[in-house]
């Protein structure tokens, strides 16, 4: 079958501004995308995926190396090329004051789709959809899910012969994932379309007829979603925790363990990746836990790779490796956090915005030293949840205390005890990193040497002391994240609110971000966490589920599986029987 | 005390976070002080009422001793200047259109005859109405010539002569008047863009949440963020007024501390109406619809183009909500006659009552926007 994208040795380097380092964004890549199949990019942030997409695109020249699309040599003939492919950048320009149609008219306009065609392409595109029923509303008041939707009706409104996804559901919940990519699924059986696609969820990656991992502008692996599963064949274990132990502190202690590529929680067990034999795991060993050898999934290929290209990198240090032995050797047992006195209340919350109820009759409580999860798919109320439990937005009916206050009324001394962290960035961007820690510190009533101390201490601990004079805005990804908890934590809070802190990061980066959790939650501390990312449930105490406002199910992860059934369940899975259980029961009523 | 000790800290944290990220910028930094120096030496030059220089067109039809004597006279005038002396009407015009003369002096022929027999004689000035004011300086200015000459015709003294004099700008320079009304202005528009983003501006990029959960009280934040604006404003009061003092030599009859205090109140005030309109908007697009719409009644009203006096009676009711009329009529009064604080005290009390209203407004409405 005829190559749709045939890459040679490319390479594309960014030169560095004022005398910083050049930036190698890929370095000699060679892949090959075939006709009528869906392709995926897989890799860390930074590992050159979208710079791959653009590079295709021919919105900017390569360094070296060759690179065609449908034979057409893109540097060459980059009109041709463009005229052959629709792409969907991560952010796609959606016209917020524009209605779905006027959108959608709009974009056919752009990309001179004659008139003929277009009612027939307009009604499948909606249909497929499933945007038929509001092509009156405008684009802005859309679900994040509806959003992406929309936004790739747009990328369609002509045929091409080669479609590129740079991350299309980012921030986009399982039930509209899942929808997303049955409409992918469909047109490339029915339209013989060539998908290329870039990923952080790697079930999406497992729908790919081939996958291609980037790390560092290095290409690690290509081939059969099949071929990168069975890469971890033979490392893969799973190991049950003892009762009232939280699965995320026998993963963290797994994960920072010697000789552990990979840990994760999952479908009530730890899974790890090791090449030593799971018996001589000091966590294990110290708990006296038996392990049992568990089938590879295309993430632990991933992980396995990526893993093994970050050791050959840079060998980690040694003393990083005793103080993690130390620390799983002294695994502390808490008290299950139910016995611990309720930190934060919440009873028959109600919250309406004119006549939508945005969130409905929601009672439940969360106990000190846990970790709490708020889940469920775009607009079900649990973002409006989170802002009032923080004293953001104020409840229309209801009882809600925090640490025994309200925080919207309360005295400011109430809100001290509180750290918070929004979805998207949102520090100063202009400050440095000292010039923000030191006015959040001051924010929260610490002065003179004790700010001095508490700014080197979140420094220490986030690992900024390096960049401590760098602008917020210009630090990579992870390093924003990580300030910002520094920014939140700089007072030491009794509880974390943290609202969509993983939504697009890469798998590698939310293991560490969920290490800190782990280790914040250990100390004693208090998170309130609100996630797209379904799996991560596994690493609360008990979470809960709303949809339409409504509260669905809320409690222990086990318990949540073994009430429906479905015990060893991905939680992906729980989540849509849920969800889908919830609605049917709605619509039977 | 401690309490108030943490409120000071906490205001002075978050000003000089404001500060900052004001100054960080660089073209913000630009934007601060640029434009002040280019108006300011905009305004000195070309902000001017005042006639130095009126090109005009003589047409003598009487070519007579008297005549010429009549035309010399104007021309002995300081500001005047012939710039042609066609025969006839058709070619002055075309001058006039042009805008190369201001105005047309006709001669008529009968001018000597009708002298000699102790007439009045006519004598035709056609001055250019594109511009009213001009016009009607340069027919009086003409006039006045006139005048002076029959006088010294006749022989005789007029009935009655009038001196007058113009107290505290005595050569009637614009300029005068102008730069010190400017002192206000231009810190009236920084300071209404700047208070204006400071809130809409977090609320965008997300860090009003962040700012909102911390124990910032609704006060403190607002006091923080009034400082910064206040502080600018001030500065670029104070590059004006060096422009003023120093470049065109406008002396400052009045009190250093008086003119200070003055600005403060009127900074302080317009603060307010930026933080409020800053804390009913979702985003900064929104701020400059309402700046715009709100800031150009503003200048109307204020009396610095025209008179309040010259307003219908509502209107004038209206401006004592416009913090930028009192402060104007304040420091024009303070910078020109010396007015003392007792004198100007009126001033204060529209500036103090818009502050009064306008700061705690933004502060409930910002708590009930978010």
């Amino acid at each position: 079958m005829a190559d749709v994208i045939a890459a040679r040795s490319l390479t594309k380097v960014f030169p560095g501004k004022k005398g910083q380092p050049d930036t190698c964004a890929l370095s000699g890549v060679t892949l090959a995308a075939r006709a009528g199949e869906m392709t995926a990019l897989i890799g860390p942030d930074g590992a050159g995926k979208t710079t791959f997409m653009r590079l295709v695109c021919g919105l900017m020249d390569r360094t070296a190396g060759e690179l065609s699309v449908c034979g057409l040599d893109v540097f060459r003939t980059p009109q041709d090329v463009q005229d052959l492919l629709s792409y969907m950048p991560q952010k796609f320009g959606l016209y917020e004051d524009l209605t779905v149609a006027e959108n959608l008219t709009l974009y056919a306009d752009l990309h001179g789709v004659p008139a003929a065609v277009r009612e027939e392409r307009f009604t499948r595109l909606l249909h497929m959809t499933g945007l038929a029923a509001f092509t009156g509303r405008l684009a802005g008041n859309l679900s994040g899910g509806m959003k992406q939707k929309l936004g790739l009706a747009c990328t369609l409104v002509r045929s091409p012969r080669l479609l590129l996804l740079d991350e299309p559901t980012v921030g986009v919940d399982p039930l509209s994932r899942r929808e997303l990519w049955e409409i992918l699924t469909q047109l490339v059986r029915e339209e013989h379309l060539s998908v290329l696609v870039s990923t952080a969820y790697m079930e999406e990656a497992a729908r790919c007829d081939r996958v291609y991992v980037l790390h560092c502008g290095q290409l690690l692996m290509g081939g059969t979603p099949e071929a990168l599963r069975t890469a971890a064949a033979g490392l893969c274990y799973e190991v049950q925790a003892p009762p009232h132990l939280p699965l995320r502190l026998l993963q963290s202690a797994l994960l920072t363990a010697p000789g552990v590529l990979d840990a994760v929680p999952a479908g009530g067990v730890v899974r790890f990746l090791t090449r030593r034999a799971p018996e001589e795991l000091a966590p294990l060993r110290a708990l006296g836990l038996q392990a049992r050898p568990a089938e590879p999934r295309l993430e632990d290929g991933f992980m396995k790779l990526l893993k093994e290209a970050e050791a050959e990198g840079a060998a980690p240090p040694a003393e990083v490796e005793t103080a993690a032995q130390g620390a799983a050797e002294t695994l502390p047992l808490p008290p299950p956090a139910s016995a611990a006195p309720a930190l934060i209340e919440v009873e028959d919350l109600v919250k309406k915005f004119g006549a939508f109820t945005a969130v409905a009759h929601t009672s439940f409580s969360v106990h000190r030293g846990e970790v709490f999860g708020l889940l469920g798919p775009n607009g079900a109320g649990k973002t409006t949840t989170f802002r009032m439990l923080c004293g953001l937005l104020p409840a229309t009916s209801g009882k809600l205390r925090v640490a025994g206050v309200d925080l919207r009324t309360a005295r400011t001394q109430a809100r001290a005890n509180i750290g918070y962290v929004a979805q998207k960035f949102s520090l100063y961007a202009n400050l440095t990193v000292y010039e923000n820690l030191r006015f959040f510190g001051g924010a929260y009533g610490l002065y003179g040497r004790q700010l001095r101390e508490r700014i080197a201490a979140v420094a220490e601990e986030f690992h900024l002391t390096d960049r401590m004079d760098e602008a917020a805005e210009r630090l990579p990804g992870g390093y924003k994240q990580r300030l910002s908890m520094a920014a939140a934590l700089i007072h030491a809070p009794g509880i974390l609110f943290l609202d969509e802190p993983t939504s697009g990061i890469d798998p590698l980066a939310r293991r560490t971000f969920w290490q800190e959790i782990t280790r914040l939650a250990a100390g004693g501390t208090t998170i309130v966490i609100t996630t797209h990312f379904m799996e991560e449930a596994e690493y609360c105490d008990r979470f809960m589920i709303q949809d339409h406002g409504k509260m669905l199910v809320l409690g222990s992860p086990a318990e949540i599986r073994a009430r429906l059934g479905r015990e060893g369940a991905p939680m992906d899975e729980v989540f849509i029987a849920i969800v889908e259980q919830a609605r049917r029961e709605k619509e039977g009523t | 005390m401690s309490q108030f000790a943490l409120f000071c800290r906490h205001v002075a944290f978050l000003a000089q976070k404001e500060m900052r990220s004001l100054v960080k910028d660089p073209r913000m930094r630009v934007q601060l002080v640029v434009p002040v120096l280019i108006m300011g030496f905009l305004f000195g030059y070309a902000a001017n009422y005042n006639i130095e220089d009126i090109p005009y067109v003589a047409i003598d039809a009487s070519h007579t001793a008297a005549s010429t004597d009549f035309l010399a006279h104007v021309e002995g005038a300081p500001a005047f200047h012939c710039v042609a002396a066609p025969g006839n009407i058709d070619a002055a015009k075309d001058l006039l259109d042009t805008g190369e003369a201001l105005a047309i002096l006709t001669v008529p022929e009968t001018f000597e005859r009708q002298l000699a027999a102790g007439e009045t004689a006519p004598v035709q000035v056609i001055a250019d109405g594109r511009n009213p004011a001009l016009a009607g300086m340069i027919e009086r200015y003409i006039a006045r010539i006139a005048a002076d000459w029959s006088a010294a015709q006749s022989g005789r003294t007029p009935a009655i002569t009038l001196e007058t004099r113009t107290w505290y700008n005595p050569n009637q320079l614009s300029r005068w008047t102008f730069l010190p009304s400017f002192l206000a202005m231009i810190a009236f528009v920084q300071v209404m863009m700047l208070a204006g983003m400071s809130i809409a501006r977090e609320r965008e990029q997300g860090t009003f949440d962040q700012l909102l959960v911390t124990p910032l009280s609704k006060t403190a934040i607002l006091i923080g963020k009034a400082i910064p604006p206040v502080a600018v404003g001030l500065f670029q009061a104070m590059c004006v007024f060096l422009i003023a003092r120093f470049w065109f030599g406008v002396p400052f009859a009045g009190n250093f501390a008086t003119l200070m205090l003055t600005l403060f109140l009127f900074m302080v005030s317009t603060t307010g109406v930026g933080l409020s309109i800053s804390s009913i908007s979702r985003n900064m697009q929104q701020v400059l619809v309402y700046l715009l719409v709100l800031m150009i009644p503003m200048v109307l009203l204020s009396g610095l183009v025209t008179p309040v006096r010259n307003m219908p009676a509502a209107l004038q009711v209206a401006t004592y909500a416009d913090p930028l009329r009192f402060a104007i009529d304040a420091v024009r009064r303070i910078y020109l006659e010396g007015a003392t604080l007792g004198e100007i005290a009126p001033d204060f009390l529209p500036m103090l009552g818009v502050a009064a209203v306008t700061m705690p407004l933004s502060g409930w409405l910002f708590r009930r926007r978010s």
